[in-house]
């Protein structure tokens, strides 16, 4: 391969996987909007409170399978108090009053997981080497390829407890039509606990890779910024479309960055995966792989 | 389903003539008289600023039911319009440079606000945050914008209006209150106009608002003019009469949501609300740093006073919220009528 190609892909490769990355947060949105139409702004509060609690649990000498375990108590314990506290009392109040609501709900997260653990950077060592691999002429990260991996397996996990759980297959009929999942029996209070359970799982899933890449600290919160213009683009309500969108904004961010950013001037990873989620959406409005939900305009 | 953006509906307005006259005679002559330099600069002047972008918002958020996560963009792109025109355009009267920077906001907004034509609800708040960030990376990078300031930091021009000097923390704030009272009373006549009414049909029902012939793509990039107008002028405040120095960062994403907030918890739809709310985002942290120094003394360092402050805004926030979803116009609105009926 000649070298600028192989260049290319490797840019390219290089995007694709940081995507994945991205996915991975924007999967957490994705299920508790799907299950009850909140846009939980707080979901990059719970990837930093979860990457925070871990690391700070193996400092303190915890064996790595403990401290996940008691992490994920944690984080389910987090979830269903939010669930509990915040979203119950707000039933039927309009969507921008819950976002608001998840706002503050990140405060209060973000404050308590550095006042408990303190606000110092910490590393976290995963215990996967970070050499590149090569595939004819192509440098590929092992950390990348491995964050990739979990990624995937994650997505197909969700998929097949979607399709062939009973749980569910109770998410989906509640996505579906809320009135009517009720007027059939299911318990919706007791489907968005799960949901939020399984939404903290993700965000300790995110904040332990994330949390490898760029050190424990307050800016992992941040990411939910990253998993945003994924959201627009894939649709707030697909795991598939989070996945593909992810991809997209990955490979769109890195190429524009190498191949633009010399012209424009450097920094644009901040905007350029908005402003290309958004030509994309002039096409689709709904979004790569979002329902067209039939809105009473 | 219901829409993305349900508003709570609008309660009726009970502040008649005397109550604004005697507000605005109090605004005007006692507290001028009475307050004292740091009430000025630490409250007053900012609950100013930020009222006003409230009421920017309001008018996007509230009356036309768009919700955007960028409005400290549109105060950024006020405030270094203004600056830019004060500065390159010698002799320009501050008056007439602050009314460009509301124009040049508008315009950033009707820009901004193109992807309100395909896009609803969330998405269309997602997509409003590619002009925060986008503003955010040019004023940092194009070194015009800020006379080639480092990392684009401007000063305010000197607040003089027809040789009288605003200038001490009294002068800020008269200037801010003119400004803010001239604004709010045409938003007041808008907002009852017949373009104002269109607003509000686009937000209630879009499909009926274009079956009695509101013209809505030509309403809703209005609404974001309109809006981004005041907003980007309530920018020209909060960095010439407030901060009086200012860099892009202080424009950031917290800013925006602290203004959604605000419009929230005052009350969607309402003039008033951007008020109570305001004041209440200004006082609230000045009253929990007082409070926590009193009650810890010096036993927690500032990190910990200041997680602690967050912990309890986050808290306060989702008890407003659970509270009064409507928002604090609305329990003004009952108290009044409660006290009313018991009179």
């Amino acid at each position: 391969m000649n070298p600028e190609l192989s260049f290319f892909v490797e840019v390219v490769v290089g995007g694709l996987l940081s995507g994945v990355m991205y996915a991975l947060v924007a999967i957490g949105f994705v299920l508790i909007y799907k299950t009850s139409g909140v846009l939980n702004f707080a979901q990059g509060a719970m990837v930093l409170f979860a990457a925070l609690t871990f690391v700070s649990l193996v400092e303190w000498g915890l064996p790595f399978p403990a401290a996940l375990i008691a992490t994920l108590a944690v984080m389910v314990v987090v979830g269903l108090a939010v669930e509990r506290a915040v979203l119950r009392p707000l039933v039927n109040q309009p969507p921008i009053t819950l976002f608001m609501a998840t706002l503050g709900v990140a405060y209060v997260i973000e404050g308590a997981a550095q006042l408990v653990w303190g606000t110092q950077v910490h590393g976290l060592d995963l215990g996967i080497d970070d050499t590149p691999l090569e595939f004819g002429g192509v440098l590929v990260s092992r950390f990348d390829l491995f964050a990739a991996a979990v990624a995937g397996l994650m997505v197909a996990l969700l998929t097949l407890f979607f399709r062939y759980t009973r749980t569910g297959l109770a998410f989906r009929a509640v996505a579906d039509d809320p009135l009517a999942a009720l007027s059939i029996g299911l318990r919706l209070p007791r489907i968005w606990s799960a949901v939020w359970i399984a939404s903290g799982i993700v965000a300790l899933v995110a904040g332990l890779l994330w949390g490898a890449r760029l050190g424990v600290q307050f800016s992992l919160s941040l990411v939910v910024l990253k998993a945003l213009p994924v959201l627009v683009l894939g649709g707030f309500d697909s795991i598939a479309g989070a996945i593909v969108a992810g991809l997209i904004v990955g490979a769109a961010e890195k190429l524009a960055e190498v191949y633009l950013g010399p012209f424009i001037g450097g920094g644009i990873e901040g905007w350029i995966a908005y402003v290309a989620a958004l030509a994309l959406l002039l096409i689709r409005p709904s979004g790569l792989l979002g329902q067209r939900s039939v809105e009473r305009a | 389903m219901s829409t993305a953006l349900d508003l709570p509906a609008k309660p009726r307005d009970l502040s008649g003539p005397v109550g604004i006259a005697l507000l605005l005679a109090l605004a005007f002559g006692l507290v001028p008289l009475t307050a004292s330099d740091y009430l000025f600069e630490a409250i007053l002047t900012p609950f100013l600023a930020l009222a006003l972008a409230g009421l920017g918002l309001n008018l996007l958020t509230g009356y036309a039911g768009l919700l955007s996560l960028g409005s400290s963009a549109f105060m950024a792109v006020g405030a270094y319009a203004a600056f830019n025109l004060s500065l390159r355009v010698p002799g320009l009267p501050l008056p007439v440079s602050i009314l460009g920077a509301g124009l040049v906001a508008a315009a950033a907004g009707l820009v901004a606000g193109l992807p309100s034509l395909r896009l609803k609800g969330f998405y269309l708040a997602v997509s409003t945050l590619a002009a925060q960030f986008f503003v955010a990376w040019a004023l940092n990078r194009i070194g015009w914008l800020s006379n080639d300031s480092p990392s684009g930091v401007i000063n305010a021009p000197r607040l003089v209006v027809a040789g009288q000097s605003f200038e001490d923390a009294r002068g800020r704030y008269l200037f801010s209150l003119a400004i803010v009272s001239f604004l709010t009373f045409a938003t007041g006549r808008l907002v009852n106009s017949p373009t104002g009414r269109n607003l509000v049909a686009i937000r209630d029902s879009e499909v009926a608002a274009r079956i009695v012939g509101v013209k809505v793509a030509r309403t809703k990039l209005l609404a974001f003019a309109l809006s981004c107008f005041i907003v980007g002028i309530a920018g020209v405040l909060w960095a010439f009469a407030y901060l009086r120095t200012v860099e892009p960062a202080g424009f950031n994403l917290d800013r925006s949501f602290q203004i959604l907030f605000i419009v929230i918890i005052g009350g969607l739809g309402t003039l008033r609300g951007a008020f109570l709310g305001a004041g209440f985002i200004v006082v609230l942290p000045l009253v929990l740093s007082r409070l926590g120094a009193a009650l810890l003394g010096d036993s927690f360092d500032s990190g910990t006073l200041e997680m602690v402050q967050r912990i309890v805004l986050g808290a306060l926030i989702v008890i407003v919220l659970i509270r009064e979803p409507a928002g604090l116009s609305a329990l003004l609105h009952r108290t009044a009528r409660r006290l009313r009926l018991s009179a």
